[in-house]
């Protein structure tokens, strides 16, 4: 029973007191209860290391998954290397060193975006190449096409007035 | 003994089918008219022992036959029927018997629709695809015949992959290999084009619409493929860039080039030879897919069971067929003629320039493929290529085809003033800078991506009207080829939309929740009222009761799982989502969060637009039956022009 | 006529590429290790009172790195070559024992301190040895698998070799066999000893 103040008679009775203080104690009880049940905390501890490492793990491969990006995957070693990222996030290390650290570790393999290097320039450039020889081809083609149809040669003076001939024979076969 | 019954029917129909692939053919050399009628009658019988074949191997599915190696590895006791029948499918050797009932099906189609082809054309192309039949049927034969006996028979047979029992299973494989085979039919079309050394315009006509069937067939197959995995894999992902998914884009870009050049084909006579080639093409990436996913080249998470020897066998078969084909073509196309006079700014050229787009994106995306087996051939290294590359290079390179779009619609055949183009295009290009405009400096979070995916398909949209109320305004019936046209630019333009806005504008949340916990998410509130073990038939799940509120009102109670099935060590999450015409709500269970209060991991997103992406498809499909409607392309009547 | 030929001759191209992929598994992840000094690393052994190993206590020795765990069934596989090879030759072959404590050891709800960790791991993994031969001069135990990971590891078992500077010489992924130890491994040591003296 908790220690009441002394008060005054009328409105600090003591039996109102504790029914009061009965009262109050159930409502704050309840409330209590509901308020346990309140806005859900996020899974991971620092929703902004959270964030850079969806980024970066979504380039990335998981090794022992047929193919997952490191995001998705549930494997154990993909949530150990999460987790490894993680911690080099929180150490302060950029997107890039993080990359280069596991490439150090797994090869090149591990990365789903490959790098730029003369290794992997037909990977990149060789598509627009492409499309540019593309665009280029089927416009000379086009032009070549219609220089190919050859246009009917002028008519000569002699051919010119047989064919008024026979055009002002009207129905003359 | 039924069993062994089916297999002596696959032996049959793989003589029926030598005899098919080569009578007709030999009969339109010597001018043999009786040869050349066999053609269709061993069609008919091809697939009729195959679809014997495929009942008795789903008859033993249905009746649990377990001494059937395919079937005790593939399904259960306690599967239901329709996943039992589906589970036919399920494997490397029963899918290849849907292969090649359907290859055999869309054989006796092209038997039964062709009155009005001559006679020696259609002994060609049942030739064709007979010969294809033989290739297949002896790669079941040799190598993954679903007939193999497996003594003693267990008691039981191993589970079918708990991800695969679902409706989704049900459709998604038969209606992509609908369309692998589909493509079939238009390869044979230009191969017995080839044989008989007349590529004309007649020859595309009869193309057209197997081309447009087979194509709204793929379309559906994908779709519903990028569907199933956004509800079952738990994280509401569509498209992952994954070999197997590459191996049906592939062919679907070129059956989409091939729909556009056949129209210039048959409408002007022009590009005869790039047509063939495209529909060359197009089966030859259908056979490559093949190759991919069941030889263990490429590692995929759709792989099937993998053997070296499966492998050699399709790569020997894809490189007869290819490469026979691509003989013959650089034999005979150089004979093709020019057909019409075509302009440097025409619709033809136009469309040509789609062709080229469409197939230096497939090209790009083949590459994307077969980069980390080339680099390991050439003894370079290992490397992986995902979707970022796919990302970065895919989608720039599909921009220009989708903004063809409009001039390719708007510009005249043969010949059109640029300038006069232009002024054409001045209402959708004005709508199409506003909306993107709008969409980058307006809504929240808006980027210049956003803004250009908006813009982009206010470009189409208002284009495709522009072109609708011109056409309205002119006289006469408008075929339903024109409404089919733009029902399937429109399907793009709407999975384009669908595209930017989830990508730019979709929202997640990882949480961690106890009974009665709350999680806020745009202006939607979700609350776990309960979670509770539920039983399966064949699995034990523990399910959620999430209740969706939005503004106050409860709108929804979502009930994601997660299950354990009984004869699988994974555990399979079933997402709840609440489909929305402009957003959809997804909710994902995770594990239960050992130590302290009872709590589960859970992943809530909010998607605007995705239901688009199968709203677009849809339509798409709907624009191709429209276009195989219009009579125009089903006549067979033949022009005499070479 | 020439342009005609091209689609043929490209697609020999990518037919020749997949008949050579077809030799090539695709899973298989070459090591970026080899040729480098082998990560430095401190972990507590078998015996609780000898000090931690380090690789730098090999130094001088040409010698093999051999991960592996109780709940790794392929290991078992390969133990029996292993232990006959310990006894055959003298190359000193280090355990490196990895996550042996597994998620389903754990009890329900209680965390693990890494002390109560390490006293398992020594239980299960001695137990382990005992019965089926310890060819281990000595076995490190990584328990989160963070060296694991500076290795380059990505399953279970996985063979190191490493030479007398320290540097990793080879890696073997997968099971040992027979084969792979008298064609690749035992040449490889023999140059190896014949090199450093």
């Amino acid at each position: 029973m908790h220690r009441t103040f002394t008060r005054p008679q009328g409105l600090f009775h003591p039996q109102l007191h504790r029914l009061l203080l009965g009262i109050s104690l159930a409502a704050s009880l309840l409330i209590c209860s509901l308020s346990t049940a309140g806005e859900a905390q996020p899974m991971a501890k620092d929703p902004q290391v959270e964030q850079r490492l969806n980024h970066i793990s979504e380039e990335l491969r998981c090794l022992v998954c047929q193919n997952e990006s490191l995001a998705s995957s549930r494997a154990e070693l993909a949530n150990d290397l999460r987790e490894e990222v993680r911690t080099l996030i929180v150490d302060g290390m950029d997107d890039a060193s993080i990359k280069t650290y596991l490439v150090d570790r797994y090869g090149d393999f591990v990365l789903y975006r490959p790098t730029v290097k003369p290794l992997t320039w037909i990977l990149w450039f060789g598509p627009f190449l492409a499309l540019v020889l593309g665009v280029a081809g089927m416009t000379l083609y086009l032009r070549a096409r219609r220089a190919a149809r050859v246009p009917a040669a002028p008519l000569t003076d002699t051919q010119r007035q047989k064919v008024n001939a026979i055009l002002n024979a009207g129905d003359a076969p | 003994m039924i069993v062994e019954l089916g297999h002596f029917a696959l032996i049959l129909a793989t003589c029926v089918a030598f005899i098919q692939g080569t009578l007709p053919l030999a009969g339109t050399l010597r001018d043999n008219r009786q040869w050349q009628n066999a053609a269709r009658p061993a069609a008919l019988l091809q697939f009729t022992l195959i679809a014997l074949a495929y009942g008795i191997l789903t008859y033993a599915a249905v009746t649990n036959d377990f001494s059937v190696r395919y079937i005790a590895g593939q399904s259960n006791l306690l599967l239901p029927l329709p996943y039992k029948i589906a589970s036919v499918w399920g494997g490397h050797e029963g899918s290849l018997l849907l292969w090649v009932l359907m290859l055999s099906g869309w054989t006796v189609a092209v038997a039964l629709f062709s009155d009005r082809l001559p006679l020696a054309m259609v002994a060609r192309v049942i030739s064709v695809l007979g010969l294809i039949a033989v290739g297949f049927l002896l790669f079941i034969l040799f190598t993954s015949s679903p007939f193999e006996r497996l003594l003693p028979a267990p008691a039981d047979g191993r589970d079918l992959n708990p991800l695969l029992q679902d409706p989704g299973l049900v459709i998604h494989p038969p209606m992509l290999y609908m369309g692998y085979v589909g493509f079939s039919v238009a390869f044979a079309f230009a191969v017995a084009a080839l044989l008989s050394g007349r590529m004309d315009a007649a020859w595309a006509r009869w193309s057209r619409p197997w081309t447009v069937v087979a194509w709204v067939f793929m379309t559906t197959g994908i779709a519903l493929g990028s569907w199933w995995a956004y509800y079952e894999l738990g994280w509401g992902g569509w498209w992952f860039w994954d070999p197997v998914e590459n191996a049906s884009l592939m062919p679907w870009l070129f059956g989409t080039a091939l729909i556009h050049a056949l129209m210039v084909t048959d409408k002007r006579g022009g590009f005869k030879a790039w047509s063939v080639l495209l529909a060359i093409g197009a089966f030859s990436l259908c056979l490559l897919g093949t190759f991919l996913v069941r030889s263990g080249v490429l590692t995929s998470v759709h792989a099937f069971a993998n053997d070296p020897k499966r492998g050699i066998f399709i790569l020997i078969l894809l490189a007869l067929v290819v490469g026979i084909s691509l003989m013959l073509f650089a034999w005979r196309a150089p004979k093709a003629t020019l057909g019409g006079d075509i302009g440097l700014v025409s619709r033809e050229s136009l469309l040509l320039t789609n062709s080229v787009l469409l197939v230096v994106a497939t090209a790009a995306v083949l590459l994307g493929t077969i980069y980390p087996l080339i680099i390991d051939a050439l003894n370079l290294g290992k490397l992986s290529v995902g979707a970022p590359y796919f990302n970065a290079v895919f989608v720039p390179l599909m921009v220009p085809v989708i903004f063809l779009m409009v001039p390719g619609g708007i510009a005249h055949w043969r010949e059109n003033r640029l300038r006069a183009l232009a002024y054409d295009m001045r209402i959708p290009a004005i709508a199409a800078i506003a909306t993107g405009a709008a969409v980058w400096l307006f809504t929240d979070r808006g980027t210049w991506l956003s803004g250009m995916g908006s813009a982009l398909a206010a470009w189409v949209v208002v284009g495709l009207c522009v072109q609708i109320i011109a056409r309205l305004q002119k006289p006469g019936r408008i075929a339903p080829s024109f409404w089919g046209m733009h029902l399937a630019h429109l399907g793009i333009a709407v999975i384009v939309v669908g595209i930017t806005f989830v990508k730019g504008y979709e929202e997640e949340r990882d949480v961690r929740m106890s009974i009665g916990d709350t999680v806020s998410l745009s202006n939607y509130r979700f609350q776990l009222t309960d979670v509770a073990i539920a039983d399966g038939p064949n699995y034990k799940a523990l399910r959620a009761s999430v209740e969706v509120s939005q503004d106050g009102r409860v709108i929804e109670v979502l009930e994601p799982e997660k299950r354990k099935y009984f004869s699988s060590a994974m555990p399979m999450t079933e997402a709840a989502i609440d489909y929305g015409w402009f957003r959809d709500l997804y909710v994902a269970l995770g594990d239960p969060i050992q130590g302290g209060a009872p709590q589960w991991s859970m992943r809530v997103y909010y998607k605007p637009f995705v239901s688009w992406l199968w709203g677009g498809s849809v339509l798409m499909v709907l624009g191709g039956l429209f276009s195989i409607s219009d009579r125009r392309y089903r006549k067979g009547s033949t022009p005499q022009t070479a | 006529m020439k342009k005609f030929l091209i689609p043929l001759g490209l697609f020999m191209v990518l037919i020749a590429f997949l008949a050579i992929g077809l030799t090539r598994d695709p899973k298989e992840i070459p090591s970026p290790l080899v040729g480098r000094v082998a990560p430095a690393f401190e972990l507590a052994t078998l015996d609780p009172a000898a000090p931690p190993f380090s690789p730098q206590r090999m130094r001088g020795h040409v010698w093999m790195l051999n991960v592996w765990a109780t709940w790794c069934v392929a290991c078992r596989q390969e133990h029996p070559l292993l232990v006959a090879f310990s006894r055959a030759n003298q190359l000193p072959i280090v355990g490196l024992n990895y996550k042996e404590v597994q998620v389903q050891d754990r009890p329900q709800g209680v965390a693990v301190d890494a002390e109560g960790q390490l006293a398992l791991a020594r239980q299960k993994g001695g137990t382990w040895l005992q019965r089926y031969g310890n060819p281990y001069v000595a076995t490190a135990f990584d328990l989160d698998g963070r060296v694991g990971i500076n290795y380059g590891v990505y399953g279970v078992p996985e063979t190191y070799l490493i030479d007398q500077a320290g540097v990793i010489r080879y890696k073997q992924i997968g099971v040992l066999t027979p084969e792979i130890l008298q064609d690749r491994i035992l040449p490889l040591v023999k140059q190896l000893t014949a090199a450093g003296g």
